[in-house]
């Protein structure tokens, strides 16, 4: 299958990539890693008149650690993540993701930035950003500017990005001692999208919860996190009774519409059990258990 | 729509040519390197029969667009063996190990193998399941595929694979 005729750029600068879609508004799309937007194209779902790539721009593709947060450029490969001893050591919940995250093909060509500003509510990574509070930098025509993941995701498809601005940077916070994060994912075959994912993060003092961050993917019209659940958590210790309560809240704020992967009530079925599994390997891998 | 010059050096030979900016690598690398131990299985970068290794990373070539290959170094089935005649470490292990039936997925399994073996020194047989989780096959159940990269991964301990200067794999940061 061959994509409908575009035209395609791949200037070596941001600023250039603004200055394109400055002159063709809505019929210009930024082509990452296209493992999303090809597939689109192909199958035409979509046609786009004017791809602009950001392969040729050097410097956006990184992983750089510092005392209170990790930056990763938005052209970073997904596997370049998976491999990273950074990221294994500080975000297990990222493993978690990423070693589940469409497949190793995909993820040698699919970028981070890709997956985040797709807007895709079944992609992984959005609700792991949303659970770890990271900030993302977009960059237009008056300098940077930065986006909480929490303000990001709008609806399906649709993110804060402006039509001329480009994520050129996800910076995650360090989280400190005592906390860890979970991802659990349920897909029928890798090749499928998930039917639900769960994100957790937990952060602990004396073994009861002082942060929380919860996210879900595939649940709703975007990747969304569930600040009731958050709260309810706060100030609580591991136990069964805690973690069936917390993922009932999060099935309770979930919107799953019924498709070909399940009714309503099979979705959150599913999305109880995954989610008590990530508050429990969440707990467990912040010493609280 | 304007067309693009694309330059991409395919086992180690340089092509360039004119092409439209929508031509997908794979139907590049069939059509004008000619190389066709490259299939088009899915289409819709499910199966991973059109996998190459492009700067040391095994990816679907029929989810690349030849445009964005512009400058890149790619390996296929036929630039695997270097000597004529003589088959890599990997590929006999698929005929060692019955590691095909009808061979439609093959190319791409092997290249899968091959990058999987040369990133990971040791692997076990969760590394391999997994690794190829984006390559079906519809024939072998993927019992004879699995047990063809163990022998590979026996073959390449036994006779060496290629150093990284010759196909380089990337190994993470």
């Amino acid at each position: 299958m061959m994509p409908p005729a575009f035209e395609y750029y791949a200037p070596t600068g941001v600023d250039e990539v603004i200055d394109l879609l400055e002159k063709y508004g809505d019929d210009a799309k930024i082509l990452a890693g296209g493992q999303s937007l090809i597939p689109l194209l192909k199958s035409r779902i979509t046609a786009i008149p004017y791809l602009i790539s950001l392969s040729g721009i050097k410097d956006l593709s990184y992983i750089t650690e510092s005392s209170n947060a990790t930056r990763i450029g938005a052209m970073t490969v997904d596997s370049d993540l998976e491999y990273s001893d950074t990221i294994r050591k500080r975000y297990p919940i990222l493993m978690d993701a990423l070693s589940k995250l469409a497949d190793p093909l995909v993820r040698n060509m699919g970028t981070v930035g890709g997956n985040i500003s797709h807007g895709d509510p079944s992609n992984d990574l959005p609700a792991v950003m949303l659970a770890l509070k990271a900030t993302f930098v977009a960059r237009g025509r008056g300098g940077n500017r930065n986006i909480k993941a929490r303000d990001f995701f709008i609806d399906t498809f649709t993110t804060a990005l402006e039509h001329d601005e480009v994520l050129t940077e996800i910076s995650i916070p360090v989280w400190k001692e005592h906390s860890g994060g979970s991802y659990v994912k349920f897909e029928k075959g890798t090749w499928n999208f998930s039917v639900a994912g769960s994100a957790v993060q937990l952060r602990l003092e004396n073994g009861a919860v002082v942060e929380a961050g919860i996210a879900i993917t595939s649940m709703g019209p975007k990747a969304m996190y569930i600040p009731e659940a958050e709260d309810y958590l706060l100030g609580k210790k591991f136990h069964k009774s805690v973690i069936s309560e917390a993922a009932d809240i999060v099935v309770e704020k979930s919107q799953p519409s019924p498709d070909t992967y399940g009714s309503v009530e099979y979705k959150k079925n599913i999305l109880k059990r995954i989610t008590m599994e990530a508050l429990e390997n969440a707990f467990r891998r912040s010493g609280g258990m | 729509m304007t067309g693009k010059e694309v330059s991409i050096t395919i086992n180690g030979e340089k092509k360039t040519a004119e092409v439209e900016p929508r031509m997908l690598l794979v139907h590049f690398i069939r059509e004008i390197a000619g190389l066709t131990g490259t299939h088009v299985g899915c289409d819709t970068t499910n199966c991973g029969a059109c996998t190459v290794i492009m700067d040391g990373r095994a990816v679907k070539s029929c989810t690349i667009l030849a445009v964005q290959a512009d400058g890149k170094k790619i390996t296929t089935i036929e630039g695997l063996s270097r000597t004529p005649g003589k088959l890599h470490p990997v590929q006999k292990a698929f005929v060692d190990k019955h590691g095909l039936q009808c061979g439609y997925c093959t190319s791409g399994m092997v290249l899968t193998s091959f990058w999987l073996l040369n990133r990971k020194k040791k692997v076990s047989e969760e590394d391999i399941r997994e690794a190829i989780s984006g390559n079906l096959c519809r024939c072998t159940g993927y019992e004879s595929i699995v047990d063809s990269i163990e022998e590979a991964q026996r073959n390449l301990e036994k006779e060496g694979g290629y150093t990284e200067e010759e196909i380089p794999v990337r190994r993470g940061r």
